[in-house]
């Protein structure tokens, strides 16, 4: 089996930091590190590839240079190959050139399952993988938190608040994986000195996954993010732990002081 | 000259840190308290490739070096001592001298499983009247042709409860001396090869030290490891290259202990300021800082030097020595900044002080590591 797996650089913190006239994301001071559920769909493809040893597992991930650490840090892991997706037209893409961008490298690359993260936690809108499925043609499956190979097909765990469904998916698929799924397995130290020491990592730009430059980037950007704002954090809230009558009752006239009712 | 790390070690040690924090930390005081050799850990290790990071790919290991292995033991000891001589008596001890004087058939034997980390080493020198002296063997290696008959008992050795693969010193010519010992392979379970007392001691206690007993054991010629003779040789440089370990180890527990004391100190309020604020405790955390700095300079030194392949075993005494007293010194200080509350075991720095002072000991004492370094300047 050749698994795809897409994975992003994002900053190492839940509470981003916007700048309030650019508009952009604050990097500075903070490190950064792939993406946890990416991270988590990662194991998963190792997984897979423990009980498969047949199995080929190719890190992609779009992004600047910089975005090479996390590429090592995935062989370092046990990836076979990294792909790097760079090149000045894809700057600036919204979901919906980003995932253009990926689903069109993937079907140079080929391949029978492609795994991404659920949600990337700097962007945080959960498009991306779907998005690919689509461009591609294939199905997909979301909120994956466990993963069984049947012949060529998947027998997947769709996880929700407060059921989940199983289901079986046919290859070539793509799923979108939870970090709550599995823990990712530590560095190889052996590995780390493959992959920091002498790795090339293979690059890919406009001109290898062929589509026209209008299409990609700032320029295929239907969404434009007009402002960013941190949002002021809501006061704490209060519980009230009375027995159900008084609580109503309570809850009512804490509702009607503030006009609410 | 150039203090900087390249990447691959800056990764390799955050990966270490991670797994420290993670996996290790949160059974140190367990291990401690219950006496609990951490096999668990030893699993996880191996999974990383922790168990066999200086040897070579080929034999089963990770191909990195002994700097590498040195910030994994460093990290470990930060927040388990014993953690740290589990992987530096298995490394240094028992897998380095097969990999170093080891022929090819013991390499793929023993060497293999050892770096993959499915076997576990440990090295028997030590004997209840050889300690120091080390040359005063009393174990006997009796040549019968085909193998050898093994007569004797070891003291003192760290891994045996749960190692597979020994190292083990015996005279194989009683009349010439450290000229007559000969290094043996043996294995868990050969007929007559026994494990005796477990020791219960004041730090390290999550570590296995136990009695070998050996009766009429059958060894067969192809597990000699060397030259028949050479073995009191390879014993000296096998604790030349486990110094450096050890000194890791004493390392990490004055890092590990100074980093409790900081947080701590800054912490602690007492006349209505943080403990941080008085100039005793600023002056006593600049001297630890000081000697933890100075101390890790010639344990990376050492490393260094014996991944350059030159001569190093006055660098590993030096940084032996200079380390485990550190050790002991900032330990001592640690427990004293956090006051009554260092002395109790709700404390780390407790334990860590008791750790520390088996630095000091094992592996050739403070004295012993004086003798070699006069040794080698009052020449
Ligand atoms: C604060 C902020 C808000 C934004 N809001 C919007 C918006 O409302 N609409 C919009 O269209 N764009 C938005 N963007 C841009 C958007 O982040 C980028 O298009 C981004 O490349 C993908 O979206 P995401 O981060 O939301 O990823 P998600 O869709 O949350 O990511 C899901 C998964 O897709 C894969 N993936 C995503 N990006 C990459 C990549 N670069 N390389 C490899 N795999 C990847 C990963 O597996 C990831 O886990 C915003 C960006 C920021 C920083
Ligand atoms: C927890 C633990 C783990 C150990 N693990 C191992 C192991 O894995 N393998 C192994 O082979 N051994 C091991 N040892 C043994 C250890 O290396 C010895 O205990 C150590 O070398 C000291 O020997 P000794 O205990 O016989 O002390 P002694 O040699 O009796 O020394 C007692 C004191 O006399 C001093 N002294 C001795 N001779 C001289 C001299 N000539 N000049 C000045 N001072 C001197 C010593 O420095 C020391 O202070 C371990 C010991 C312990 C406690």
């Amino acid at each position: 089996m050749k698994i795809v797996v897409c994975i992003k650089q994002v900053p190492n913190t839940n509470e981003i930091r916007i700048d309030p006239i650019k508009g952009t994301l604050i990097r500075d001071g903070v490190d950064s590190i792939m993406n946890p559920d990416d991270k988590a769909g990662l194991e998963t493809a190792l997984q897979l590839k423990d009980d498969n040893p047949n199995t080929t597992i190719t890190v992609l991930t779009m992004g600047p240079n910089q975005a090479t650490a996390i590429l090592r840090e995935a062989i370092a892991m046990g990836a076979d190959e990294a792909i790097l997706l760079t090149d000045r037209t894809f700057a600036g893409a919204d979901t919906w050139a980003t995932s253009l961008t990926i689903a069109s490298a993937i079907k140079k690359i080929g391949f029978d399952l492609i795994i991404c993260g659920r949600q990337a936690i700097d962007g945080d809108t959960a498009q991306v993988g779907p998005q690919i499925a689509e461009h591609l043609n294939i199905p997909h499956v979301s909120y994956v938190s466990c993963v069984e190979t049947k012949g060529s097909s998947l027998i997947v765990k769709r996880e929700f608040e407060d059921f989940y469904q199983r289901i079986k998916v046919q290859t070539p698929c793509l799923i979108t994986s939870l970090s709550s799924m599995n823990k990712p397995r530590y560095m190889r130290v052996g590995r780390i000195f493959d992959a920091y020491r002498d790795l090339d990592i293979k690059t890919m730009g406009q001109v290898d996954i062929n589509i026209d430059p209008e299409e990609l980037g700032l320029k295929g950007s239907p969404t434009k993010v007009r402002k960013t704002e941190t949002k002021q954090a809501k006061k704490s809230g209060v519980v009230v732990e009375l027995d159900p009558k008084e609580s109503a009752e309570k809850i009512i006239s804490l509702l009607a002081e503030k006009y609410i009712i | 000259m150039d203090f900087s790390f390249a990447k691959e070690y800056e990764v390799c040690r955050s990966m270490f840190r991670e797994f420290a924090e993670n996996e290790v930390k949160p059974l140190a005081e367990e291990v401690d308290e219950e006496e609990r050799f951490p096999l668990e850990t030893v699993k996880k290790m191996a999974a990383c490739g922790m168990m066999g990071i200086p040897i070579p790919k080929e034999y089963g290991g990770e191909g990195a070096d002994t700097l590498t292995y040195i910030l994994a033991v460093e990290e470990l000891s930060k927040v388990c001592g014993t953690t740290g001589v589990i992987l530096s008596a298995h490394t240094s001890l028992c897998a380095v001298p097969i990999l170093e004087y080891g022929t090819e058939e013991q390499k793929q034997k023993f060497l293999i499983p050892l770096a993959k980390g499915e076997k576990l080493g440990a090295f028997a020198l030590t004997e209840a009247n050889a300690g120091t002296d080390a040359g005063a063997q009393q174990t006997i290696a009796e040549d019968c042709g085909d193998y050898y008959l093994i007569n004797g008992s070891k003291i003192f050795i760290t891994n045996a409860g749960y190692a597979d693969i020994f190292i083990v010193m015996a005279m194989t010519d009683k009349k010439a001396g450290t000229r007559g010992i000969t290094a043996f392979i043996l294995e868990k379970g050969m007929p007559g090869f026994t494990i005796g007392k477990h020791e219960k001691k004041m730090g390290i206690r999550g570590s296995s030290t136990c009695e070998l007993i050996l009766e009429d054991v059958k060894v067969a010629k192809e597990n000699v490891l060397g030259k028949l003779g050479k073995g009191f040789g390879l014993a000296m440089k096998t604790l030349d290259g486990g110094r450096i370990g050890i000194a890791a180890q004493a390392l990490g527990l004055a890092q590990g202990s100074l980093d409790e004391t900081i947080s701590y100190t800054m912490e602690r309020k007492q006349f209505g300021r943080a403990i941080s604020k008085f100039q005793n405790t600023q002056f006593q955390i600049a001297d630890m800082h000081c000697k933890t700095e100075a101390a890790r300079n010639l344990v990376y030194k050492a490393a260094w030097k014996k991944d350059r392949k030159e001569a190093y075993s006055l660098d590993a005494a030096m940084a032996k020595l200079f380390a485990s007293e550190v050790a002991m010194e900032v330990t001592t200080k640690a427990v004293q900044l956090h006051g009554g509350y260092g002395y109790t075991r709700e404390y780390s720095v407790e334990r860590m002080m008791r750790d520390a002072k088996i630095t000091e000991i094992y592996e050739g004492t403070s004295e012993v590591q004086k003798m070699v370094i006069a040794g080698s300047i009052l020449r």
